[in-house]
Order: structure tokens, then sequence, then C-alpha cells
């Protein structure tokens, strides 16, 4: 029953798919839409196949800067999140900085960035995928650590426990499930984060870069075989992440 | 039993707990009381009279308004830094991703005892309270009454002179928490610790304690001490005159003046 299930969850979103493919593929056969205006997904999938090469070189750069953001991001988000946990003062300061980073649309920092770090250093995407993430890692790390229960707080008071072994031995590993769902949130922030950068300007390397050329090149269809390429860039990291945090949870047995 | 100082003493203590806009909450009123080392002492009364309140001044875990206690002739601060007492509470608080031999070995770990010593002791602890067999088990694969044994365990890790618990059986049902009295009865036995214990019920109190304090609530304060004295705790003492005797002198004391006095108090 349960692997009836299973494959029921897996197979009823991919008929969806497959169908809207289908559905797409015969509209625009049927109503002869030009390429510039939306490609067939045969189309799409053969210049995606064409162009696998380039697609990968450009997932990769655009990948190795989500994932350098990603790790920027969720170090700071933790360790800030542990600092203001700690200090109420810090806390309170943090307050209207993470609220106004948490409504600009972060990307905007680009070209401030480049011209920070200069337009040939992928330094500024793999910021604006550090910044983007660094939300979302520290509202849900402090999250975690609050939710520390009282019999805890006092047991490890009775045993005259330090700050940093309350730290490390009740309050981090009890807020691991909402680390790992800030990081499963941050993956997919990165990578968008690091692809729309592109846009901005920086070195011509990467899925945003090839994306804009394409479109401008008037290769629509590569443009979208591109886009593809960034759909599967952003399941690859989700998909990661949320394994990670699914093993932890069946290892935790909370 | 050389030690002529008490274990606990409590001298005139005041609490008062104050809320916000001024509201002031008075848990306890000159309060008095010695344990002496090895005694088994229980606090029983109506909710809101204070017990638990009085043993978390002791484990230095809320501060006194007035008044003086000492644990082992120390400030309860000192006797907390000094590791002097171990404590259970009504929730076993074990931490659920640590395994139960983890979780006993917790208070060790933080102070340091290398994994060899700590090891050994567990093996000690795991086979005292019957849980060799569950050592690599998680919290979450336990019956109620199991993990209070691994928080009782835990609390033992440090071979503390004294024992503070907080209603540790509370939660068990009536089978499970007469098995654990029994057992309790024993490792006091085995450890000589003195026993502060909180509870709500009558004999429960009268059949571990040495002494059964007996408190009343608005301000919190000792009505009366009954003092018991079994010649051995074990099955037949449940069915015995003189326990009957002991609940009655309890019961009697707790539902002695006010009408609502005993409102809280289980009679089982």
């Amino acid at each position: 029953m349960k692997a009836l299930a299973g494959t029921r969850t897996v197979l009823a979103p991919v008929a969806l798919g497959v169908l809207a493919l289908a559905l797409w593929q015969a509209l625009v056969v049927a109503f002869e839409i030009k390429p510039f205006l939306v490609p067939s997904p045969l189309g799409i999938g053969g210049a995606f196949v064409d162009t696998a090469d380039h697609i990968l070189d450009a997932a990769v750069q655009t990948g190795l800067n989500a994932l350098i953001g990603l790790g920027i991001g969720a170090v700071t988000g933790i360790l800030v999140a542990i600092l203001a946990n700690a200090l109420r003062v810090l806390d309170r300061m943090l307050v209207p900085l993470v609220a106004s980073l948490a409504v600009i649309p972060i990307v905007a920092l680009a070209p401030i960035f480049y011209a920070m770090f200069g337009a040939a250093a992928n330094t500024g995407r793999q910021l604006v995928a550090a910044v983007a993430v660094f939300v979302p890692m520290y509202l849900n790390t402090l999250q975690g650590l609050r939710q520390v229960e009282p019999v805890h707080r006092d047991l490890m008071r009775s045993y005259a426990a330090t700050a940093e072994q309350v730290n490390r031995m009740l309050l981090l590993p009890g807020a691991v499930p909402y680390v790992l769902n800030g990081l499963k949130i941050g993956s997919s922030l990165a990578v968008i984060s690091a692809l729309i950068a592109e846009y901005f300007g920086g070195p011509a390397n990467g899925l945003g870069i090839a994306i804009t050329s394409s479109a401008a090149g008037s290769n629509y269809t590569v443009a979208w075989a591109y886009v593809l390429g960034a759909v599967l860039l952003g399941t690859l990291f989700y998909g990661v992440t949320a394994a990670l945090e699914g093993w932890s949870r069946r290892r935790r047995r909370t | 039993m050389t030690d002529p100082r008490p274990a606990v003493r409590i001298a005139s203590v005041d609490k008062i707990f104050r809320g916000r806009k001024g509201a002031e909450v008075h848990a306890l009123s000159d309060v008095s009381l010695d344990v002496a080392p090895g005694e088994f002492v229980s606090l029983i009364g109506p909710s809101g009279c204070g017990k638990s309140t009085l043993m978390r001044l002791v484990a230095d875990l809320d501060q006194l308004t007035a008044g003086e206690i000492e644990v082992f002739g120390k400030t309860p601060e000192q006797a907390r830094k000094d590791q002097d007492y171990g404590i259970a509470f009504q929730q076993a608080g074990l931490l659920p991703w640590r395994t139960v031999r983890a979780n006993i070995e917790l208070p060790l770990e933080i102070h340091g005892v290398d994994a060899r010593g700590r090891a050994a002791r567990s093996d000690e602890l795991l086979e005292l309270i019957g849980l060799a067999d569950f050592a690599d088990h998680h919290p979450d694969q336990l019956s109620g009454g199991m993990k209070q044994r691994v928080a009782i365990a835990r609390a033992l890790a440090e071979r503390p002179r004294l024992l503070l618990m907080d209603e540790p059986f509370g939660a068990l049902d009536e089978i499970t928490r007469e098995h654990m009295q029994n057992e309790l009865v024993a490792l006091c036995k085995e450890t000589g610790a003195a026993v502060i214990f909180v509870t709500h019920s009558i004999p429960e109190a009268v059949f571990l304690s040495d002494r059964v304090v007996v408190m009343s609530p608005r301000p919190g304060r000792i009505k009366d001490i009954v003092t018991l004295d079994f010649s051995a705790r074990d099955e037949e003492l449940r069915e015995d005159s003189t326990f009957y005797d002991g609940v009655t002198a309890v019961r009697m004391l707790l539902h002695d003046g006010a009408a609502d006095g005993a409102r809280g108090v289980e009679n089982r």
C-alpha cells in the first residue's frame, strides 16, 4: 500500500507534466506559433541536447557562485543567530536590518558589488547569493535556538554548564531541523540570486549571461534551453538540501 | 552518616514572585526545615503551596527573597557549581537526539569526565536501573517509566549526596508508579543520598519518606511534619496498618482548616 501511494505521489505530477508538455507542443504546431514568441517543447529539448556542453559549463559556473554564496550566507546566518540569541541587545539591533534585507530585492545590490569588486570577478554574484541566503538562515536558526524546553534549561543550569556547552550540547542540536529548513529555502534563493545577478553585468560566463545573450541574438529556442538548465540547477540545489533535511529527520527520531 | 551537618538547612525562607504591574505572589512564607544526610523528606500540599518553589530554591534554579538556605554548609549556588545534588523533574527531559547512554553521560560530559570514565559510570547506572539492553536506544523508543528511570540514573551520575525530585512519577500510571517507588527505595538504600521529594500523592509520600512535610498555600508555609518510622519499605508495607495510619495522619493535616485547602491533592 505504501509503495503504491508512493508511486501515486510520483506518477500524478509526472503525468500532469507530460500532459501539459503535450498540450504545449500541440498548440505551437497547430497555431504555427513563432519560436520568438514561444518555441515548442521538442524544439527546446533539441536545442538543449545540441548545446548541452555549453549549458553544463554555464551551469557549473552559476552553480559554483550559488554554492559559495550559500556557504557564506549559511555560516554567517548561523553565527549571527547564535550571537543574537545570546545577546538580546544585538537581536533588537538586527531586527530593522534583517527586515530591510527581507524586503529589498537583493539582486539590486549586484551593480554596487560589481563596482566594489570589479566586473571581472564573480565575487559580486557570490555576495548577492550570500546576502539572500543570510536572511532565511538567520531567522530559522534563531527560531530553532529559542525552541528550548524549560526543563532542559533547568537541567543545564543545575549542571552549571557554560554558555558554550549549552549552545553545543542543547541549543544547536535542538535547532538542527530549523537550520536545515533554512538551508532548503536558502538553496533556491542562492541559485536565483546568483543567476539574476548575472543580468546586471560581471564576467561573461554563467546561465544568466547565456540566457540574455542568446535572447539578444534572437536564438530564442537556445535561450529557453538555458532556462531549462537553470530550472535543473535550481532543482538540484533544492533536492539535495531537501534530502539532507529528510535524512536528518529520520536519523533524529523526533 | 558521621557528618553532623544537615544536608540541607532552610531557615526562615520567604519567596515573593514579582509579576508585571507590581503584582506579587507570596509563594513561601517563613519556611524552616532541616534535612539530615541520608534522610528522605517529602513535600506535599495542594497546588500553589510552594513545594516545587522550595525545591527550586535549594537547587539554585530560583532566588529566595529572604531567609537563608545552606546545602552541605554552602550556598545553593556553590552547591550547584560543585554538583552536590542530582535533580529529576516530572518531565524526564531527555535529549531526543542522544541515546539512553549518552543521556546518562550528559552531566559527566559537561564536567569533563573522559570517555572511559563516562562509559564505566553509565554501565553501572544502566545495570542499576535495569536498562542495560537499552543503552543504544533513543528516548522515543522507551516507555514513560523507562524514560523516568533514565532521568534518575542521569541524576545519580555524579554520585550526589542529595537528590532533588519534583514529582518524578507524576506522569506515570499507578502500576508503574508503585514499581518505580520500590526501585527508588532500593536506590536510596544503595546510594545513601538524602532526598527532597515533591509529590501530590499521599500514599507515595508516606511509603517513601522518613518525614512528610505538609504544606498549605497562599502564602506557602509548612503546616506540620509527619514522622514515619517503618522498619522496611516493601510491598507488605503497602498493606500494613501502620502505613494506613501514616496516610490518615497526612490526609487529616491536608484536609484540616480551610475547606479548599486540599484541592489538587490526589488521595491515591
